[in-house]
């Protein structure tokens, strides 16, 4: 990689910066932190997606708050407002039918998930003058995320980590076997939307970084790799973190190198990992088994 | 007599439109260990879950330890049939068996040493304690049943479901259960659902046989090779049921 990178700068004019010159900017400096601040919630919430197979339903939570962006624009306020709520409706709202209503998970999550979009779209529709930030939060954009963002994604992750630290029994119970969770006299209903709901905040934070449609990348990425390196739930946490915020830290210096999008950038090195990874225990258990 | 552990009263349960348990009447009492036998969906899972809570009956009652059932948790030890859990969850056996001091632990409260000693007691019961730290992905079939059995027997139960414990191991594993459920059978009440009709005479208090209708077999009768035709349909071994070792009988429990 390091040759392609060093032919690529003999032919073009690239700036090659080193680090340190890079957080001289107020916004790099931010991103930076963003990325670093973003992972632990990835890391951690990741964790549950893969193991209980949620990548779907956050999929269908992130695309639901895009019918609060479009309410936020409509009513001119700060788009967070519009995600927060419509993220967490969209946690309960697909908990509750898929697990209540007898409605197949699936298809619950379908009809969320399109009815957010359309909302955002007739309402983005409906706002006079052209919606110029729109782009950044379908796709994200890491370099304008203001100090008052970065307080609140502080504030999320602290929430994440105290929620999941006292529901630390209660979650891996659920995660492994909810049947004897049940049994056992958890109200696993409940588990279940307080985890959906970890998994809202998680798509709120992670629209500032990768936008709404790659949102699942980064939740799924890091904590797939994980897995096959730990003993632990907490250990594949920690690993998840640490991978989710050497692929975001990596994404961020390569699309300032060569000026591509930064959210974009984020999730090809991650997938670029995730790929090498599988083909690598591909091989391993094939050797194992001739 | 003291109070039966579970009693059904002409219980029935629709599953999607199907009757799986038609007017259905069991008691267990304290000290028992009851095999229940039968072809499959012949109502002997469905049973157990009536038993814990997690299938509502149609018709008729269900009392566990004199309660509605559900509300005893902590009392009943459960060990589940299937066993395809998600062999890659990074979780130790260890933690596995923690799960069975769930129903014994509040909420937001976390395991303490207590219940760290009484899974390692679990776990050296089932002979798994060198395997504590192992990650579940890691184990045989028949160290996971008996990692399963260890996590009932972590919340310090008193009655104990089993659900074909015996299904997915090999019969040298098969007898190593066997032995550890005569161990146990001295301290629990248990209630054993299995399709081994050859060899569960030997070690059971009693045997139900369902099919949807109950047939009950105490000890001393010889479940004979005409009704276990008639109970699975097609020839099975015969069950010959003599006394067993240790056991209380109640032969006012006959159900035809």
């Amino acid at each position: 990689m390091w040759s392609s990178i060093a032919l690529l700068a003999a032919t073009k004019p690239i700036r090659i910066t080193a680090m340190p010159d890079i957080l001289h900017f107020e916004f790099m400096r931010n991103a930076f932190l963003a990325a670093i601040l973003s992972s632990v919630a990835c890391g951690i919430i990741g964790a549950y997606v893969v193991v209980r197979r949620l990548g779907f339903i956050s999929g269908g939570i992130a695309h639901t708050a895009f019918g609060g962006i479009g309410l936020s624009y409509y009513l001119g306020l700060n788009p967070l407002a519009g995600i927060i709520p419509f993220s967490l409706a969209a946690a309960i709202g697909i908990g509750l039918l898929s697990r209540k209503a007898r409605i197949a998970e699936d298809t619950a999550i379908g009809a969320f998930w399109a009815a957010g979009m359309s909302v955002g779209v007739i309402l983005i529709g409906l706002t006079p003058g052209y919606a110029p930030n729109l782009f950044s939060y379908l796709f994200g954009n890491i370099l304008t995320v203001p100090n008052s963002d970065l307080q609140l994604i502080l504030l999320l992750d602290l929430l994440i980590i105290a929620v999941v630290w006292l529901f630390d029994k209660e979650f891996v119970a659920i995660s492994f076997d909810e049947e004897y969770a049940r049994i056992s006299g958890l109200k696993t209903l409940a588990l279940d939307l307080v985890m959906l709901c970890l998994i809202a905040l998680t798509v709120v934070i992670m629209v500032r970084i990768v936008g709404i449609v790659m949102v699942i990348a980064l939740l799924t990425i890091p904590a797939a790799i994980a897995r096959s390196f730990s003993q632990s739930l907490y250990r594949m946490m920690a690993t998840g973190i640490l991978l989710a915020g050497l692929f975001s830290i990596a994404g961020l210096w390569l699309s300032w190198i060569f000026n591509l999008a930064s959210g974009a950038t984020i999730i090809l090195v991650a997938a670029l990992v995730f790929l090498v990874n599988a083909l690598l225990r591909a091989g391993k258990a094939r050797q194992t088994a001739c | 007599m003291t109070e039966p552990l579970i009693v059904c009263d002409r219980l029935c349960v629709d599953l999607g439109g199907a009757k799986v348990l038609d007017g259905l009447s069991l008691s267990v009492h304290e000290g028992d260990f009851l095999a229940v036998l039968g072809p499959n969906g012949g109502g002997k899972t469905t049973l157990l879950k009536v038993v814990l809570g997690l299938v509502r009956p149609t018709s008729g009652s269900v009392t566990v330890f004199g309660k509605e059932p559900g509300c005893a948790a902590g009392r009943i030890g459960y060990v589940p049939q299937r066993l395809d859990f998600d062999r890659s969850f990074p979780i130790s056996a260890m933690e596995v068996v923690l799960m069975g001091r769930l129903s014994r632990k509040k909420l937001f409260q976390r395991y303490g040493r207590q219940d760290r000693q009484k899974a390692l007691e679990a776990l050296e019961t089932t002979g798994l304690a060198s395997l504590a730290q192992r990650r579940i992905g890691a184990l045989s079939g028949g160290e996971l049943q008996r990692a399963l059995i260890a996590r009932a027997l972590a919340g310090e139960p008193e009655l104990l479901l089993l659900d074909e414990p015996t299904a997915s191991v090999d019969p040298d594993m098969k007898t190593t259960i066997y032995d550890l459920l005569d161990q146990l059978k001295k301290s629990h009440t248990i209630v054993l659902v299995t399709h081994d009709t050859g060899t569960i005479a030997r070690h059971v208090s009693r045997i139900a046989c369902l099919n949807c209708t109950l047939d009950m077999h105490e000890p001393g009768s010889t479940l004979g090779r005409s009704a276990l035709d008639s109970l699975y349909g097609y020839p099975v071994d015969v069950v010959e049921h003599r006394a067993p070792r240790s056991h209380e009988t109640y032969p006012d429990h006959r159900h035809a």
